[in-house]
């Protein structure tokens, strides 16, 4: 106890010393716990942190005022939806006492428990949670780099992407080539790729009729894969087509100039390309020491703890989850386990048991929902799926099936940035 | 020391209540049921409804004598006991 108070007020002198700008930073009486990114994961867990333990001062650190959600955003490239209902401030998270610093980490030493920003105050911590998402890997695919995206959108993160995309689909002309470059496991959102062609070709059968989807793919399967391919036989016969690894389907390199993307077999001239280039967690892991040779962060599976750093918790898509996907769903679910596991260790006690769940919808047109679910719990040092819990929709469901978890996908989107930002 | 005893008590009396933890699970379910029914959604709220049927509705997508989309296959994942604990702290929760 003496401690925390000792490293709170140490924190806030040596800023006030060096007579820098003084940054709000949250004072608490039992703990001061910093969240690095304000995406589902950090949101989640410092808002979960405040529930759990009121005493408890919890600083999120997120330079950008305003959040962009990834989930539905499929919907706004076929311009079945606006950019704005996928965009959520932070007021709910400061109205649950989360001090909410507009900035950024530029340094996190672990040995003194302490996060730099931009104007160089340090804030102290007790427990740090690192939620910083995903990065792109500039250097992985030949061709491709940031000036690159410009012309050939991943829109993987979104926001201005996710306008250019649905922009250059609208230009295209009918009878064009959209190509969608899908990476390797793993990435954010297994099922995304896919629900992006099911989306997109929606909005070229009424569009642009004579155009198509190709999907050049870095692996042999994906998620919900039997249910997307039905989907599209039912809804888009002939307007799909999806290139496996084993037939030629890896990028591996791209020519934005010529909007060409090249494969061991073949090279394909797109009118519209969207490369979705490899990823790994976003910058705060390496800031904070918490990646492995793989780009992604190691933890306990049941309170988030890095393996690599004491006293830091990785959570959300940049994290190692074991058989969890990299989805919002599961970013909000190992927030909530990740902030309960803080506030009994920072009580001087362990992490509770740990079970999550993980439910991720995916659409293959508006009002046609498909799902994935599973349960997991923490075996052997990593999350695995409960037996009998993991599946996916029944293939042969009527119509009905599908609107219903179409509607369902819709009222998930509501409830879930209800809990994060709302 | 008899001092710094007193001052550590009394800032002890003086924190804010504590929540308890919930049951391992449970925090998930919030990812769909929203806290209170003004949420746009066809999922209902857990917040204070009996243990007693949350059990129940359980056991019944369990066993497919519910029809459901996805919790039949959610509820494969708790033991019943699981599902008690989660069922208790939810109907203690405010609506």
């Amino acid at each position: 106890m003496m401690r925390r108070r000792d490293v709170l007020l140490r924190g806030a002198g040596a800023a006030f010393a060096a007579g820098l700008p003084r940054l709000a930073v949250a004072q608490g009486n039992s703990g001061h716990v910093v969240v690095i990114g304000g995406g589902f994961a950090g949101a989640s867990c410092a808002r979960a942190l405040r529930r759990l333990n009121p005493g408890l001062a919890v600083t999120l650190v997120e330079p950008v005022p305003v959040f962009t959600a990834c989930p539905f955003s499929n919907e706004v490239v076929a311009g079945l939806r606006d950019l704005k209902e996928q965009q959520f401030g932070y007021d709910g998270v400061r109205g649950d006492g989360v001090v909410v610093a507009k900035t950024r980490a530029v340094a996190v030493d672990a040995k003194a428990q302490a996060v730099t920003v931009a104007d160089n105050t340090r804030l102290t911590y007790d427990r740090l949670v690192v939620a910083p998402g995903i990065d792109f890997r500039w250097d992985a695919l030949p061709g491709y780099d940031e000036a690159a995206a410009a012309r050939m959108p991943h829109a993987w993160k979104a926001g201005s992407q996710t306008l250019l995309l649905r922009d250059q689909l609208a230009a295209m002309r009918d009878g064009g080539l959209v190509v969608i470059a899908a990476p390797a496991n793993p990435y954010r959102c297994p099922p995304g790729p896919y629900e992006r062609a099911s989306l997109i070709a929606h909005f070229l059968k009424r569009h642009k009729p004579r155009a198509k989807v190709l999907i050049l793919d870095a692996k042999d399967g994906f998620s919900k894969q039997k249910l997307f391919e039905a989907g599209w036989a039912a809804l888009y016969p002939g307007l799909i087509e999806w290139v496996p690894l084993s037939q030629g389907g890896k990028v591996t390199s791209v020519d934005p100039g010529t909007l060409t993307l090249v494969t061991d077999f073949a090279t394909h001239k797109a009118d519209v390309a969207n490369v979705i280039p490899p990823q790994q967690a976003g910058h705060a892991a390496t800031l904070a020491g918490v990646a492995d040779a793989t780009g992604w962060c190691p933890v306990d599976p049941a309170s988030f703890a890095s393996r690599l750093q004491p006293n830091i918790h990785v959570i959300g898509d940049a994290a190692i989850a074991g058989a969890m996907p990299k989805s919002a769903f599961a970013a909000n679910a190992q927030a909530k386990v990740c902030a309960a596991a803080i506030v009994a260790q920072l009580a001087g006690g362990t992490a509770p048991a740990a079970k999550l769940i993980n439910t991720c919808y995916s659409l293959v047109a508006p009002d046609y929902g498909i799902s994935v679910v599973a349960v997991y719990h923490p075996q052997g040092g990593q999350l695995v799926e409960v037996p009998g819990s993991a599946g996916t929709s029944p293939l042969d469901a009527p119509a009905a099936t599908r609107a219903r978890e179409a509607s369902l996908a819709d009222g998930w989107f509501r409830t879930i940035t209800g809990e994060a930002f709302g | 020391m008899r001092g710094a005893a007193c001052l550590a008590m009394a800032l002890l009396a003086a924190l804010p209540a504590q929540a308890a933890s919930p049951p391992a699970g449970a925090s998930s379910c919030s990812g769909c049921h929203p806290p209170r029914p003004s949420t746009a959604t066809p999922v209902p709220p857990l917040a204070g409804r009996a243990p007693a049927e949350i059990v129940a509705a359980l056991r019944a997508f369990r066993s497919g004598a519910r029809p459901s989309t996805v919790m039949g296959r959610i509820a494969e994942g708790f033991t019943d006991a699981e599902a008690a604990a989660i069922a208790a702290w939810y109907s203690g929760e405010p609506r």
